[in-house]
């Protein structure tokens, strides 16, 4: 198939594999343990990538900003130019794409073992429904742990700022802290956050269907988990755009 | 709805639980000799690959049939579209009077509670232990009770001689221990009609010799119609009451193992010989 044909291919088949995953995610009983064994491998064990990225974010974000400010005299604003920068995007991107290589990369290694040793035929041949047992847990795992992690790192990335702009522009901790609260609004949260709750769904979702749909060995395991790493990736970075033009219009 | 299974989340009853092998076989027997599986005019290609052009085929209740043939023609893909994994591109296929080609994923549970398959590489699932690898399909067709479950996992690992590995994960079984862990889940819904992958492919000649005295204890104590895919002749002089074989997209041969060495089918009689490592000169 050529590029389009094969994009517009991969669209319709996600759009097959959400409808489905909707589907099933809205038929009781749930596999509440499923979920919570995702949830843990997706979400508590990102929590140290998420931190170390977003504190170094936050530092580089104030050295830049501290130093570049200063000639136009607004050096103070440097707290307020990084607490807006982190909440509103790079809190989400950042921990998006770290935790997307991460956690996305295993949900495809995983099932594309699954399916070239046909254990996913198995699952289906035993009774059960993949869909219901492998997609489902991640995929509603991943919508709820990114955004949990993004106000983790909108946390400790603004404080990685405050401690950078006390030692660069002087400023006591309590006022780094003071004129951040003051500059981040709860809608400047929720553009964030909102954001991050599509991306966990487009990396649980993409590296599902990689992974389900993968062929050709240990080979083609390795193919596969680049291909999610990639996809994920440039799906969030252009999503990004999409999502951010929607809030703005929603929440200014 | 057979009658082998509780109906769905129904607890079992302790004596179905531990059936006698013999209530089993009784259960498993409706009328001897009734064709209870239908392959009708079957088509199948991957892209421009022509896996099936008209294969017929039938399957009587009780027996077992091989089904031989070269590498890569299209064994396993007969097994996996009679139980819904693969669909044919054109035909029907009747299980139990049923065509199982216009049934949904809802629809195909039933049949594949009904049939079950062993898969070549026994397909056990790496997260699970032993225990929770066999009670996944018993909590998939809502067998029972845990204390219940636990007894049939019990059962059926004795049933082929691995008592105790109960705990044990896939990666610490060897070969012939996963297939045969890999067997036990797929008799623990004590099915009516065992479809077997390649189950000796890659072990050494003592275990393929254990698995096949498996395969057919099973078919002997409890009845069971069995659908093997092998190249291993072992196999199918063992446990054969007829032999089908694949050739040109079709079912070229069937009858039992003796007609097939006598056949007038060249490539069949080669190919049965071959596998008894007594090939004629001009094909070595």
């Amino acid at each position: 198939m050529s590029g389009p044909a094969t994009f517009f291919s991969a669209i319709g088949e996600l759009s097959i594999l959400t409808a489905r995953t909707i589907r099933e995610f809205l038929r009781p009983p749930w596999e509440l343990r499923l979920w919570v064994a995702q949830l843990d491998q997706g979400g508590v064990q990102s929590w140290s990538i998420t931190v170390l990225t977003a504190v170094f974010t936050g530092m580089v974000m104030a050295s830049q900003f501290a130093i570049g400010l200063e000639p136009f005299g607004a050096s103070l604003y440097t707290g307020k130019l990084v607490a807006l920068g982190i909440v509103r995007e790079l809190g989400p991107v950042l921990t998006a794409l770290l935790v997307g290589g991460r956690v996305g990369a295993g949900f495809t290694a995983e099932l594309g073992s699954m399916a070239v040793t046909e254990q996913i035929d198995a699952i289906r041949a035993l009774g059960a429904n993949p869909i219901r047992k492998l997609v489902v847990p991640r995929v509603v795992a991943m919508t709820i742990a990114l955004p949990l992690l993004t106000i983790l790192a909108d946390i400790v990335g603004c404080l990685g700022g405050v401690l950078i702009t006390m030692v660069e522009v002087g400023i006591t901790f309590r006022f780094g802290m003071e004129q951040m609260i003051e500059t981040v609004h709860v809608h400047d949260m929720l553009h964030g956050v909102g954001k991050s709750a599509f991306f966990g769904y487009f990396i649980a979702i993409i590296s599902c269907w990689v992974g389900m749909g993968t062929r050709g060995g240990t080979e083609g395991v390795g193919q596969a988990t680049t291909r999610t790493v990639v996809w994920t990736s440039i799906t969030i970075l252009v999503s990004d755009f999409f999502l951010t033009r929607i809030f703005l219009t929603l929440y200014g | 709805m057979s009658a082998s299974s509780p109906p769905p989340g129904a607890p079992a009853s302790p004596t179905s639980v531990v059936a006698e092998p013999e209530d089993v076989r009784r259960r498993h027997q409706g009328d001897p000799g009734e064709v209870i599986i239908s392959f009708r005019d079957v088509h199948k290609a991957f892209g421009d690959k022509v896996v099936y052009e008209g294969l017929s085929l039938d399957i009587r209740r009780g027996e077992t049939l091989t089904v031989i043939g070269g590498s890569g023609v299209g064994k396993s893909v007969c097994l996996k579209m009679l139980i819904g994994l693969l669909k044919p591109d054109r035909g029907e296929i009747l299980a139990f009077g049923q065509d199982v080609t216009q049934m949904d994923e809802a629809q195909l549970l039933g049949v594949r509670k009904r049939i079950a398959m062993l898969f070549q590489g026994a397909a056990l699932f790496d997260s699970m232990t032993v225990a929770e690898n066999i009670k996944y399909p018993l909590r998939e067709h809502g067998w029972g009770t845990e204390v219940e479950m636990d007894r049939r996992v019990e059962e059926v690992l004795e049933t082929v001689d691995l008592p105790g590995v109960q705990q044990l994960k896939p990666s610490e079984l060897s070969g012939g221990m996963k297939k045969r862990v890999g067997l036990a889940r797929t008799i623990a819904v004590e099915p009516e009609v065992i479809l077997y992958d390649e189950p000796t492919t890659g072990l050494d000649p003592v275990t393929i010799r254990r698995i096949n005295g498996l395969i057919l204890r099973l078919q002997q104590r409890l009845g069971v119609t069995s659908i093997c895919v092998t190249h291993d002749m072992d196999t199918v002089f063992t446990v054969t009451d007829r032999l089908a074989m694949v050739y040109e997209r079709h079912i070229a041969f069937t009858g039992t193992p003796e007609e097939a060495k006598h056949s007038d089918f060249r490539f069949l009689r080669e190919f049965v010989k071959g596998g008894m490592g007594t090939l004629d000169e001009d094909l070595t």
